[in-house]
C-alpha cells in the first residue's frame, strides 16, 4: 500500500509537468501563428477593435441587422443559454413579444416569414449568425433606415452568407457583425 | 439531400474510418506488440523511472484496483485544496474567487470521476491555474484510468487461466502517451487554427459597433477542449460549453469535436475483440451499440427538425427547426446528433442547451444516460456493457438449464451477485436521489441555502421535475451535462450529486474488474456443442433485450412523470 502511495505521488508530479506545462505551452506557442495569435481573431475599424470575428454582439438600432435574442445580452464574459423549457408559459409569452417586435419594426413581413432562430435565444448567448431567412426579413427595414437601395443591401447579405461547409455539410448562415460592418463602409 | 443530414452522416462515417483502425492499434499497444508509435518508448521509460515504477511487476485484480484507487484518492485531495485556495494561488489574471467547500467537493469528485458536472461557470468560477493544473489534468488522467481498468478486463480473457493481469501503471501511462496526448495535441492545433483561443492572455475589453462596452473571457481553451472530447469528459472551458463560439467556432470544428468524443469508446470495443482474439465478439458488441445509437438518434432528429409545436401555433416559420438554446452554425440536426452521442457516451459536453430541447428529445437523452453503455465513456462504457453481458449470460443459462459460462469460464453465484449489485446501483442512486430532491423542493422550499429549494427550478411543472431527474441521472452516469436551468450551486445539490458521482464511478469500475479477475482465474472449459456462444446474433439480440428490459423496468415511471408527461400535455 505504502508503495502505491509513493508511486502515485511521483507519477502525478511527472504527469503534471508533461500534461500541464509541456503540452499546453507548446500548443500556445504554435498557436501564435494562427490568425488571432491564439487570443481570438479581432475585427478592427479605423484602428480600433470593434469586436471578435467569432462573437456575436448586440444590435438594436434599425439601421443594423439584428442578431438572435440572447439570454445574457451578449456578455462575452458570462456565456449561457436561457434554459427555458419548450412548454414554459412565461417563455412562450416572451417569444410572442419578440414576434410582435419584429412585426412592428419590419413593416411588410408576415408572421409566417419569421424563422424560429430570430425569436429564440441561442445556446451560448453569443451566436454570431442568423439564418438566411432571418436576414431576408430585415432587408427592407435596413434599406429604409439607411436610405439606400434594397438591391444593394441584398447584395451585401449575399456576400456575407456562409454556405454549408464544403458546400454539402450543415446549414448556411449569415454573420451579423461582418454584414453590419460592410453596411457601415458603404 | 438536406445538407444538415449529409453533415451528420459524413460525421458518423468518418468516426468509423478513424475508430476502427485505432481499435486495432490499441490492441497491439496494450499487448506490447510492435507499433509505429514505439519511438515514444524512451519517454515512457523516463516516466516509469522518475515514478519508481517497475512495469515487469505483475498485478492480480485486487492489486490493480488498489493502485487505481490510491492514485484517484490522491487526486481528490490535491484538487480539493487547489480549488479552495485558487484565489491565493498564482495564475489568476481575472481575479476569480476561491470555491466554497461544498462546491469544491462537488467539482473535484466530478472531475476525478470523468463526469465533469459543473456547478460553477468557467469564466467566473475558476483561475487559469485551476483550469489547467487541476481540471485539464484530471481530464487526461481520469480518461486514462477508465481505459486502464478496461485493459485489465481484456487481460483476464486473453489467456486460458490467469491471475497475472499485467501492470496497472503501464496501461495507465500508455493510455496517455500513446493515445490521449498525441491525439489531443493534433486536435488542439486544429481548434486553435480555426479560431479557438490557446494563449494565456487574460480578459479583453472592446467597444462594439453600436457603442456597448463588452468584456471578453479568453485563455488557454483549445488544449482543454481537445482532451475534454477525446477523454469523454465534457467539462467546458467557458460556461456555455461547446455552444460557445470560442469553444466550437464552425461546422467543421463541430464535426471534429463530434468525431473526437466517439472514436475512443468505439476503438475500445474493437480493441477488446482483437486483444482476446475473438473478433466476432467485438463486432456483435459494436452492432448492438450502434443499433442503440440509431434508435435514440432517429426520433430525436425528427422532434428537433420538426420544431417546437407551441411556437408553430403562434404562426411563425418552422423551417429552421427548434432553435431555442441552439446555434445557427450547427442547426438542429447536428445539435440532435450531438445530444445523442454526448448522452450515450458519457461525454456530457453540449453544443445546444438540453433544457430547451423538445420533451421527447429529453426522454432519449435521459434513456441514453441510464443505459450508459451504447459505446459509453472511455473504457468504462465497455465495463458497463460487460455487466449487461454477464446478466444476459446468466438469464440465457437459466433459460436453457445449464451452468452459465462466459468465454470458457463458469459464471457462478459470486460473480452474479456482484453484477446484480452493480445493476441495481444505478436505479437506486438516480431514483432515490430524485425522490429526495423532490421531497425537499415540495416540503422545505424555504431552507436557507445559497439557492432556496423553491427557486431551484427554471421551468414549472413536469419540465421542472425533468430538471432534477436529469441532474441525478447525469451524475450517476458520470455524464456531466445538465438541464442547466437547475439552480444547482448550493449545499444540497453539491453534496448529493458529489456522492452519486463518486459511487456511480468507482463501484461500476470495481465490480466488472472483480468479476473479470475472478473469472480469469477459473479453470478454462473448452468449447463444446453445449456451450452458449456469446458472439452470435441470437446472443446479441438477447443482450439487447436485457438492456432494454432492465432499463425500462427501472426508469419508465420516472420518465412518465417528467418528459413523457410534458410531451402529452403539449399535444393537447
Amino acid at each position: 500500500m505504502k508503495k502505491y502511495i509513493i508511486q502515485s505521488i511521483r507519477l502525478t508530479l511527472v504527469l503534471l509537468v508533461l500534461l500541464c506545462v509541456v503540452y499546453p505551452i507548446s500548443v500556445a506557442l504554435i498557436g501564435k501563428m494562427s490568425k488571432g495569435h491564439g487570443g481570438g481573431e479581432k475585427i478592427t475599424k479605423n484602428g480600433k477593435t470593434v469586436g471578435y470575428a467569432l462573437l456575436g454582439q448586440s444590435f438594436t438600432k434599425p439601421q443594423y441587422f439584428w442578431g438572435r435574442p440572447s439570454a445574457v445580452a451578449y456578455n462575452a464574459a458570462g456565456s449561457a443559454g436561457s434554459n427555458k423549457g419548450p412548454s414554459n408559459p412565461d417563455y412562450l409569452k416572451e417569444v410572442q413579444s419578440r414576434i410582435d417586435t419584429l412585426l412592428k419594426y419590419n413593416p411588410g413581413i408576415k408572421k409566417s416569414d419569421i424563422p424560429a432562430d430570430m425569436v429564440t435565444a441561442s445556446g451560448s448567448g453569443l451566436d454570431p449568425n442568423i439564418s438566411e431567412q432571418g436576414a431576408a426579413i430585415q432587408i427592407q427595414r435596413v434599406a429604409a433606415a439607411r436610405k439606400i437601395d434594397v438591391k444593394k443591401v441584398k447584395e451585401l447579405v449575399a456576400m456575407n452568407t456562409l454556405k454549408p461547409f464544403m458546400g454539402v455539410f450543415g446549414p448556411s448562415s449569415v454573420n451579423v457583425l461582418k454584414l453590419n460592418l460592410a453596411l457601415d463602409e458603404l | 439531400m438536406n445538407t444538415e443530414l449529409t453533415g451528420i452522416i459524413a460525421t458518423f462515417l468518418l468516426t468509423l474510418v478513424i475508430a476502427i483502425p485505432l481499435g486495432k492499434y490499441l490492441a497491439k499497444v496494450f499487448a506490447g506488440e510492435k507499433v509505429w508509435t514505439d519511438f515514444l518508448k524512451p519517454l515512457e521509460t523516463g516516466i516509469y523511472k522518475l515514478s519508481g515504477i517497475n512495469i515487469k511487476e505483475q498485478m492480480n485484480w485486487k492489486q490493480q484496483l488498489k493502485a487505481l484507487l490510491t492514485i484517484n484518492i490522491l487526486w481528490l485531495f490535491y484538487g480539493f485544496f487547489v480549488l479552495i485556495f485558487q484565489d491565493k494561488l498564482p495564475f489568476n489574471p481575472d481575479g476569480n474567487p476561491g470555491m466554497t467547500p461544498d462546491l469544491a467537493f462537488n467539482t473535484i469528485i466530478s472531475f476525478v470521476a470523468n463526469c465533469n458536472l459543473q456547478h460553477y461557470s468557467g469564466e467566473s468560477g475558476v483561475s487559469y491555474l485551476t483550469q489547467q493544473y487541476v481540471l485539464m489534468f484530471l481530464q487526461f488522467v481520469s480518461a486514462a484510468t477508465g481505459i486502464a481498468a478496461a485493459v485489465v478486463l481484456f487481460k483476464a480473457f486473453r489467456d486460458k487461466t490467469t491471475t497475472e493481469l499485467g501492470n496497472f501503471w503501464e496501461f495507465f501511462v500508455k493510455s496517455i502517451t500513446r493515445l490521449l496526448l498525441p491525439l489531443s495535441f493534433v486536435m488542439a492545433l486544429i481548434l486553435t487554427f480555426n479560431g479557438t483561443p490557446a494563449s494565456y492572455e487574460g480578459k479583453d475589453k472592446f467597444i462594439s459597433l453600436q457603442g456597448d462596452t463588452v468584456n471578453v473571457s479568453r485563455g488557454p481553451a483549445a488544449q482543454m477542449i481537445a482532451i475534454k472530447h477525446l477523454g469523454t469528459n465534457g467539462g467546458g472551458y467557458f460556461g456555455a460549453n461547446s455552444a460557445h463560439p470560442f469553444e466550437n467556432p464552425s461546422y467543421f470544428t463541430n464535426m471534429v469535436e463530434l468525431i473526437a468524443q466517439v472514436i475512443i469508446p468505439v476503438a475500445m470495443v474493437i480493441a477488446f475483440g482483437y486483444f482476446i482474439r475473438r473478433k466476432k465478439l467485438a463486432w456483435t458488441i459494436f452492432g448492438v451499440m450502434t443499433i442503440g445509437l440509431f434508435m435514440l438518434l432517429l426520433p430525436m432528429l425528427s422532434s428537433e427538425l420538426g420544431g417546437n409545436p407551441a411556437l408553430a401555433k403562434m404562426g411563425i416559420s418552422q423551417s429552421t427547426g427548434a432553435m431555442e438554446g441552439k446555434e445557427v452554425r450547427f442547426g438542429p440536426a447536428a445539435s440532435a446528433y450531438w445530444a445523442t452521442v454526448t448522452t450515450i457516451i458519457s461525454t456530457g459536453s453540449v453544443n445546444s442547451m438540453h433544457d430547451s430541447t423538445m420533451p421527447m428529445s429529453g426522454t432519449w437523452q435521459l434513456l441514453g444516460m441510464m443505459i450508459n453503455s451504447f459505446y459509453g465513456g472511455c473504457g468504462v462504457g465497455l465495463l458497463n456493457y460487460f455487466i449487461y453481458l454477464i446478466v444476459a449470460v446468466f438469464i440465457s443459462g437459466l433459460m436453457v438449464g445449464r451452468t452459465p459460462e462466459f468465454l470458457g469460464h463458469k459464471v457462478e453465484a459470486r460473480e452474479i451477485k456482484i453484477a446484480a449489485i452493480i445493476t441495481l446501483l444505478s436505479p437506486f442512486l438516480i431514483l432515490a436521489g430524485t425522490a429526495i430532491a423532490s421531497y425537499i423542493f415540495t416540503n422545505h422550499g424555504n431552507a436557507a441555502w445559497a439557492v432556496q429549494p423553491k427557486s431551484w427550478l427554471n421551468n414549472p411543472g413536469f419540465h421542472g421535475f425533468s430538471e432534477m431527474l436529469y441532474e441525478m441521472t447525469s451524475s450517476n452516469a458520470n455524464n456531466g451535462s445538465g438541464f442547466e436551468g437547475l439552480g444547482d450551486n448550493n449545499i444540497f445539490w453539491n453534496l448529493s450529486t458529489g456522492i452519486v458521482i463518486f459511487l456511480g464511478r468507482f463501484l461500476p469500475i470495481i465490480g466488472p474488474v472483480a468479476i473479470a479477475g475472478l473469472l480469469g482465474a477459473k479453470k478454462f472449459i473448452p468449447e463444446s456443442a453445449g456451450t452458449l456462444k456469446t458472439d452470435t446474433k441470437t446472443f446479441a439480440l438477447m443482450t439487447f433485450a436485457v438492456i432494454i428490459v432492465l432499463n425500462a423496468l427501472s426508469y419508465f415511471p420516472a420518465l412518465a412523470l417528467g418528459p413523457l408527461a410534458e410531451y402529452f400535455t403539449m399535444l393537447k
